[in-house]
């Protein structure tokens, strides 16, 4: 990460830089630290012959809040060079991350199986171009050693869909 | 004696064919996860974890701590032939790791760093036997208020110690209290910062918390750095290793070194990584080749390696003693403690004798187990990362997203578990450390309540935190380890003013 910043001068590659990114996150840090504080006062944080639920909740937050504004007040203190991520970087991430996202929704309504070998295929195919015969022999193989690990060896139900539900299972 | 003799029968528990087969199974699964990017010690340990909920505890916890030293080895097989540190702690392996394979001296890296490593967890694990259940018998006098102090000093430790940036270790300490305070109080038995959703109201596992931060956040950042893992080749034929470790007395100072600033940096928590480079320091200060080091010195193998495992098995020792974990998979493996229905802490020594002497013992004999597997099997945990990248990164996905699940059977933790990863992964770039977050996640609700308890007991006064020697001594101490990094700070910037800045730090 900190090799990043070195290479700044002579040809540095696109990309997000560092300096917004570490605002924005002390800023959800903050806004967190505020939603804390007004749970646990709204629940009481005080003494009730003994601390109430939200006593300890309310001094962690309040040092919560004054860190993430500290980190703020450092990033404006910080040198504005550094990339946080470059764009080629930031496209590799979301190759992954785009299929990723479509395997978790999937695993609700057709089950985990299925969606793992949609999602074999997917990411093998987007992200890295394998041949055809690899990548459909990866996308049975898993889910079915996954099936045999987990269903039948630890007998661990995992989430099934409708061709589970069609094979009796 | 009488701990000698529970010793003795920790051994012959386990050294029961099963736990024998537990340990070899651990270890071996632990060098994959040491070796796999995107798969460390703690999230390994953490995605197995539920598999063992119907396990005997002792069993349970011999396979899972297998792992722990499995991964401690497969870190320094990437370092060493991949130049890729398999965790932090490795880093400094590959400083002279790397430049010996290239130049043909994989063989004798490997041998070096696995034997060190062995050298170094087994003086972390002499330590254990001797010194915890001291600590424990003197712990057994603590009440809230002492405990809260102890805590407090780990606290205060990681940030006084840490290397990062000491506001955002706080950060990551006070986001791991406040996720373990989400949920059900156990003390009021009121809900807090659930905003009415159900699914909060079980409140955050950290075991989801782990998978997706040390799992789907480290792919993430290995698939930054494009697909294709170029590695040197190994071979590790008998000669080789009978020849290294014959030169190895040679370097006794340096090994003797390495294992005592490792086990005093690991009781302190956050201590594995910091130990493996100031063990690579003072290795490169006391020689008398300093120059050599960085080109592919054997010492500087030796150094890191030592020091790391010790620390990482050091690490062990306030679980076991105190119910106080010194590093990430430690934690881990205390909640598997809970989740056992065992409760860490000083009375474990007490109530559960049976079970704790089978973990030291396990500890001798699966760190003996781990480096006879990884010498014998190095090419193939090697071949491993071969496997393109493109079908090795969706099988550890799909393995992190079922292991999320199994925890308590919920889709709504995958989901979480992958906020968790995309929270990591900006996390790691923006050098927020990740260890003190786990670490505060798993002692919360314990820190609280023993804060809350001797608050009660002293009706809301804090004097109670320094009433007497012990928990006055606990609290100064944490204070000094606190003030300790910024004061050395203050007095290195003091000392640079008047030289010209090289380039503006951060």
């Amino acid at each position: 990460m900190s090799a990043s910043t070195e290479t700044e001068t002579d040809v540095a590659p696109p990309g997000l830089s560092r300096r917004p990114v570490e605002r924005i996150i002390s800023a959800i840090l903050i806004g967190l630290a505020c939603v804390v504080l007004y749970d646990s006062y709204g629940r009481g944080a005080g003494w009730d012959n003994g601390p109430q639920n939200g006593f300890f909740p309310a001094r962690v937050g309040w040092i919560f809040l004054a860190a993430s504004l500290f980190i703020l007040v450092q990033s404006f203190r910080s040198p504005a060079s550094g990339v946080f991520v470059t764009y080629e970087q930031l496209g590799q991430v979301v190759r992954v991350l785009g299929p990723l996202i479509v395997f978790v929704g999937l695993i609700e309504p057709i089950g985990l199986y299925v969606a793992s070998a949609i999602f074999i295929v997917i990411f093998m195919a987007v992200v890295a171009t394998s041949r055809w015969y690899a990548i459909a022999l990866t996308a049975v193989l898993v889910p079915l050693v996954c099936f045999w690990v987990f269903e039948m060896q630890f007998r661990v139900p995992l989430p099934k869909g409708p061709l589970e539900a069609a094979l009796g299972y | 004696m009488d701990d000698f003799n529970s010793l003795l029968a920790g051994f012959q528990l386990a050294l029961s064919w099963q736990n024998i087969g537990f340990m070899a199974v651990g270890v071996v699964l632990g060098i994959i996860v040491g070796v796999l990017p995107g798969l460390g010690g703690p999230n390994g340990v953490a995605i197995l974890l539920p598999l063992t909920f119907g396990m005997d505890p002792t069993s349970a916890i011999i396979l899972l701590s297998s792992i722990y030293w499995g991964a401690l080895f497969g870190g320094a097989i990437t370092s060493i032939l991949f130049n890729i540190p398999g965790e932090a702690w490795s880093v400094a392996t590959t400083f002279d790791g790397y430049p010996m394979a290239v130049q043909g001296k994989a063989a004798e890296a490997l041998t070096a760093a696995f034997t060190a490593s062995f050298i170094g967890a087994i003086s972390g694990v002499i330590l254990i036997t001797f010194v915890a259940p001291l600590v424990a018998s003197f712990a057994l006098r603590f009440g809230p208020a002492e405990f809260f102090a102890v805590f407090l000093l780990t606290f205060c430790s990681f940030i006084g110690m840490g290397r990062e940036n000491r506001a955002k270790i706080l950060a990551s300490l006070c986001i791991g209290f406040l996720l373990a305070a989400v949920g059900l109080d156990s003390i009021s038995g009121d809900l807090r910062m659930t905003f009415g959703s159900m699914e909060l109201m079980r409140g955050f596992d950290f075991l989801i918390v782990v998978i997706g931060l040390f799992g789907v956040s480290e792919i993430l950042l290995t698939v930054e750095e494009g697909l294709v893992f170029k590695g040197k080749q190994a071979k590790i034929d008998l000669k080789v290793v009978l020849r290294t470790w014959a030169s190895l007395p040679r370097y006794w100072a340096t090994l003797l070194r390495s294992a005592v600033v490792g086990m005093w940096m690991g009781v302190t928590p956050g201590g594995a990584i910091a130990a493996s480079f100031m063990g690579y320091g003072l290795a490169k200060r006391f020689s008398r080749n300093p120059a050599s080091f960085g080109k592919g010195n054997i010492e500087g193998v030796l150094a890191p390696e030592t020091a790391a495992h010790a620390a990482g098995t050091a690490a062990l020792l306030p679980m076991l003693a105190l119910g106080i974990p010194g590093s990430a998979t430690a934690a881990v493996l205390l909640g598997g403690l809970l989740v056992w229905g065992l409760q860490p802490g000083p009375l474990l020594f007490v109530e559960q004798k049976e079970f704790v002497w089978g973990l030291i013992a396990s500890m001798y004999l699966g760190n003996l187990a781990g480096l006879v597997i990884v010498l014998a099997t190095v090419p193939l945990f090697a071949a491993i990362m071969r496997i393109p990248f493109s079908y090795v990164a969706p099988v550890i996905l799909i393995v992190c997203a079922i292991g999320a699940y199994t925890i308590s059977n919920s889709i709504f933790d995958i989901w979480l578990m992958l906020l968790f990863g995309v929270v990591g992964y900006v996390f790691k770039k923006l050098d927020y450390p990740l260890a003190p977050l786990v670490l505060a996640l798993v002692l919360g609700d314990r820190a609280e309540e023993a804060f809350r308890q001797a608050l009660l007991g002293s009706g809301g006064s804090l004097n109670v935190f320094w009433a007497n020697g012990l928990v006055g001594t606990l609290v100064a101490l944490a204070m000094l380890l606190l003030l300790w990094g910024p004061v050395t700070d203050l007095i290195g910037k003091a000392r640079r003013r008047g030289r010209p800045e090289p380039r503006p730090a951060e």
